[in-house]
């Protein structure tokens, strides 16, 4: 093992978890007010349309199957059938290269028009550019290493479950071409930004909103003087 | 019975001057922020108008507020419903931009100092307070429609309109009978707030003790639905820090015993505040009624204070004594259940908004015969002829009840007899040019007696500041000790540092990642 594979392999993937844990919850107790998807639809509406809920839905699909695949028990079930297997995979380069053309459309437009320059930040930059990479190499191993949904199973996800029980077992993916160990890489990259970025609005998403009541009303003094009721 | 208290107010258009006074103390208090150049959490707008933001009335554009299924009585978000919210959490298909209210600009002052000798005097040229660049055409700014009552671009696109008769609207466009009044509005701080329901990250929230809706900048996240689910486009979105702000009733001057800024600063004195109880269990009732009953419907809503039942449930709610003396003097209570002369802005949207208007009284009808203004008499009411029948109004019935009693021509008649049955009576009493008879007929048409009309004329026109300001004690102090339980007076161990307790910020609300 070379060390330069530990530090990438090992290394990197237990730091960038443990910024983002660390860094994550430093943030959300001592910087709540941080704690925001700064959307700027407000100042510009249109690119915004093209751009943001095309890329979410097919970022978001994208997600769900890398997840679904760390479970290779019903995944590979799942794939055995040709007829699965192929839509899905052109599925997945479809929406993997329409995420690329859509966040390339919101960069353009945080880009060129100057409302939206006012209100991007550096950290704002550094997230859409490794962003932007990491799609992008995704996308190109999707079309040039074909049948991922499937060697995925046997290199990334046994490469990761050895590193969550704390058994690193790196021969999985040390051997692997440069590009995938890129996009192995750069996933966890973006876990070690995500911290420092707009990212944290991911975890805030407000899915309690679907049970809670929708008028909201916050006492401060009646507990101390009435009876319970 | 819920009794909840409500800190709420009466507008007296009737006194606007539309001198923006109110608008200028809000702006300097709360909103001379970078990202809040352009929120008037108070504005004075003219009506007919389009108002601001420009039709915020449309809701059929901006999808505010609430909507009742006619067939099931239910009501529902018109926004959208919970997983609407959520799926269209990443682009809001009802969001108004920046340009739908305006481009917050200042001018190129220096350049009236540094520029070079020439022929033309120099010029300061508006700069764009969002991206600092030049703007070439200022195309829109606050009160852009001020006193444009008649205009084409603006009064004519009136939302209020539309369900005006061809004669009505082109008698309101008629050069010597064009008609205009003021209309300051601030955050209702509604019993069913379109906002707080909108929001899906629980952020926005109405105060239990004295029902003042407020925004946690901290839950803030810019999910931005509230911006759209407030009717009244009285959340405001801060460009610059991604959070939504809005009115806060000036709590930090209530908690002090003092008005809101824009009520201490107006002028003209039309602005009356003050608690009400209301019953929290009938509010889904309320909101569930059709259009014509929604008034009559709010109304019941609101309790008496000098009910025994009500007082004795307002003391189980944990309502001190004092709160429920200071809603007995409410003037709010009064213009609003009382005298039945204050009414709410566009009750249809069903938020049950508590911030209630006396409409204004409308101007002498006149036509010139002979190059002379002559006021036309007053028909079949026969109050002829210092004011004009109520059916010859320069602005229509229709279009009042299209702003104030969602479409019910009848109850802001009734508002107009007894304001009228109130100026009558009074001229009967000071100048006496008016025969009893003629007194009589306009108190029975108003509904109204001696001793009401006395009242009302005097919280009218001759109110004192403690009479128009009813602040509650809101008890803030005994809401500081309940977070502060070890608190100990022999110790001396209070929070001491500013920001400790209390509002405000404690580290610089901008972006720092």
């Amino acid at each position: 093992m070379r060390t330069v594979d530990i530090l990438l392999f090992v290394v990197f993937p237990y730091v960038s978890v443990a910024l983002a844990v660390l860094v994550g919850l430093y943030r959300y107790f001592f910087d709540r007010f941080s704690f925001s998807s700064f959307s700027s639809q407000f100042l510009e509406n249109r690119a915004l349309f093209f751009g943001s809920a095309p890329w979410h839905y097919a970022l978001l699909i994208i997600l769900a199957a890398h997840i679904a695949g760390m479970f290779t028990g019903f995944w590979s079930r799942f794939i055995a059938p040709p007829s699965r297997l192929y839509p899905l995979e052109a599925f997945g380069a479809a929406l993997g290269l329409s995420s690329v053309v859509t966040l390339g459309v919101l960069f353009v437009r945080r880009l060129l028009n100057p409302r939206i320059r006012k209100v991007t930040t550096l950290p704002d930059w550094l997230l859409v550019i490794v962003l932007m990479l990491q799609l992008a190499v995704g996308v190109y191993v999707a079309l040039f290493y074909r049948w991922g949904s499937l060697w995925y199973m046997y290199t990334a996800v046994p490469w990761m479950i050895s590193l969550a029980k704390f058994q690193p077992a790196i021969q999985y993916v040390t051997s692997l071409p440069w590009i995938i160990k890129l996009h192995y890489l750069g996933g966890f990259l973006l876990l070690a930004i995500f911290p420092f970025t707009r990212l944290v609005h991911v975890v805030v998403f407000p899915i309690t909103y679907l049970w809670r009541p929708y008028q909201v009303v916050i006492w401060n003094i009646r507990r101390r003087f009435a009876p319970a009721r | 019975m819920d009794v909840r208290a409500q800190v709420s107010m009466v507008f007296h258009l009737d006194k606007c001057i539309g001198c923006h006074t109110c608008s200028i103390a809000c702006k300097n208090i709360w909103t001379d922020r970078k990202g809040t150049e352009y929120h008037w959490w108070n504005n004075v707008e003219t009506k007919p108008g389009t108002g601001f933001p420009t039709l915020w009335e449309d809701q059929e554009k901006y999808r505010g507020g609430w909507e009742r299924d006619p067939r099931t009585g239910k009501v529902r978000l018109k926004l959208q419903g919970k997983l609407g919210t959520l799926t269209n959490i990443f682009y809001n298909p009802y969001l108004p931009r920046i340009d739908d209210y305006y481009e917050p600009w200042t001018y190129d002052y220096e350049n009236l100092f540094n520029a070079p000798l020439s022929d033309d005097q120099p010029t300061a040229r508006p700069i764009s307070m969002v991206t600092g660049e030049y703007i070439d055409t200022v195309e829109a700014g606050p009160n852009w429609d001020d006193d444009l009552g008649g205009s084409p671009v603006y009064a004519d696109n009136d939302p209020n309109l539309k369900n005006l008769s061809p004669e009505e609207r082109r008698s309101m466009q008629e050069l010597g009978n064009l008609v205009f009044f003021y209309l300051p509005r601030i955050c209702n701080h509604c019993l069913n707030p379109g906002c707080v329901a909108a929001c899906p990250a629980g952020a926005i929230y109405k105060r239990g003790e004295d029902g003042i809706v407020l925004i946690s900048q901290e839950k803030c996240r810019a999910w931005r639905m509230c911006i759209s689910g407030c009717p009244y486009k009285k959340v405001y979105f801060n460009w610059f820090t991604g959070k939504s702000e809005k009115c806060i009733l000036c709590y930090p001057r209530l908690e002090t015993g003092q008005p809101p800024a824009c009520f201490h600063a107006c002028v003209g004195r039309i602005r009356y505040l003050g608690l009400i109880l209301y019953d929290a269990d009938r509010i889904t009732w309320a909101i569930s009624q059709p259009d014509e009953y929604l008034v009559e419907a709010q109304r019941s809503v609101i309790l008496d204070p000098f009910d025994p039942e009500v007082i004795r449930n307002a003391k189980a709610n944990g309502i001190t004594d004092l709160m429920i003396e200071y809603a007995q003097r409410s003037p709010v209570y009064k213009f609003f259940k009382l005298w039945k002369l204050a009414l709410p802005l566009h009750p249809e949207f069903r938020t049950l908004p508590m911030l209630f208007y006396v409409p204004p009284m409308q101007p002498v009808q006149a036509v010139q015969r002979n190059g002379v203004y002559e006021t036309v008499d007053a028909g079949q009411e026969g109050l002829a002829p210092m004011l004009a029948a109520l059916e010859k109004n320069r602005t229509p019935i229709k279009y009042l009840a299209s702003l104030f009693s969602a479409g019910n021509e009848q109850i802001i008649r009734e508002v107009y007899h007894k304001l009228i049955a109130v100026r009558i009576y009074m001229r009967f009493k000071k100048v006496g040019d008016v025969t009893p008879g003629d007194v009589q007929r306009a108190l029975q048409l108003g509904q109204t007696t001696p001793d009401e009309c006395e009242a009302i004329w005097r919280l009218t026109s001759l109110p004192t500041f403690e009479e128009r300001f009813v602040v509650p004690p809101l008890a803030r102090e005994m809401a500081v000790e309940n977070q502060f339980p070890e608190l100990d007076p022999e110790r001396r161990n209070y929070p001491t540092y500013r920001a400790e307790v209390g509002f405000g910020f404690r580290k610089a609300p901008e972006r720092r990642w």
